[in-house]
């Protein structure tokens, strides 16, 4: 089992820096959402801070062996209250991985609860390696 | 800015021009601070009668969460906890910071200890605290003899 490394809690947000330079089409920061993975013997969960999102924010798609999860939180805006204090903005969360062969891309759960998403991807059943007879002619 | 009869103080632009900075940055959501010195990071939102703190800390329990309050403080402490590890587990990436945390805040106005009412709803905490009825500010009628 490797070594659990402790980190603090005071990590700021990090905004997310698009290579292509595509620009998003909502003005809304978006951020990279801070994620653990770890793998067990039987799958491999991923669980990210999403903040302020639920179950109809959170978008999940996998295509050619990426999975990108894109989550639109909506603004906590107080109406009628002046923001006097701002140690943190409230944003969009956008992340992409890419994941490999050997999980079971038909069957991967997810569940978001107190503003975390988790993601169960289970692995497949190690292939058998097919034994070829070579019969003499 | 320059007046006929008057020598133009270069120091005086200078703080005209401080001043209009710092106001183009306020305007912009009030007072900004890049990186919250303690966790939570918490939003400040006020009006006369009541204000709202908010904190963002997903991944923690409702039931995790202490809030304690005296007239001018308030103090936000609880725990984020490991998930519970199983055998041979491997850990590919940890991003996530865990552990307990506690933060005091002072508040910019006496409140109501008695009606205050906090909410947690998808890791987003909003705790709405109410100005004393003592601490509201009195008009104060002019007379003219």
């Amino acid at each position: 089992m490797a070594k659990k490394e402790e980190k603090s809690l005071e990590i700021p947000k990090q905004e997310v820096i698009k290579a292509d330079e595509l620009e998003r089409t909502r003005d809304r920061y978006c951020y990279i959402p801070k994620t653990d993975i770890y793998e067990t013997e039987d799958e491999i969960i991923l669980i990210a801070d999403v903040p302020g999102a639920d179950q109809d924010s959170v978008d999940i798609t996998l295509e050619k062996n990426v999975l990108s999860i894109n989550v639109l939180v909506d603004n906590n805006v107080h109406a009628g209250y002046d923001r006097i204090y701002s140690e943190y903005e409230s944003g969009d969360f956008q992340r992409s991985f890419r994941l490999s062969d050997e999980i079971n891309q038909n069957n991967i759960k997810a569940v978001v609860s107190n503003g975390e998403l988790r993601l169960h991807l289970p692995k497949v059943e190690p292939v058998k390696a097919k034994k070829i007879v070579v019969k003499a002619a | 800015m320059y007046r006929r009869f008057r020598v133009p103080s270069i120091w005086r632009e200078m703080d005209q021009l401080q001043r209009e900075m710092n106001h183009l940055f306020e305007a912009s959501g009030g007072k900004r601070v890049l990186g919250s010195p303690k966790y939570p990071a918490i939003n400040i939102w006020a009006n006369e009668e009541s204000q709202f703190i908010s904190a963002e800390m997903p991944g923690i329990k409702a039931d995790d969460i202490n809030i304690d309050v005296t007239a001018d403080t308030l103090t936000i402490s609880g725990s984020r906890v490991h998930d519970e590890t199983v055998e041979n587990t491997r850990f590919h990436r940890q991003e996530r910071g865990y552990g307990p945390f506690a933060r005091t805040i002072q508040l910019p106005f006496m409140i109501d200890t008695s009606s205050v009412d906090a909410n947690f709803k998808n890791g987003v905490l909003d705790i709405k605290l109410q100005r004393a009825e003592s601490d509201k500010p009195k008009k104060i009628a002019v007379k003219s003899e």
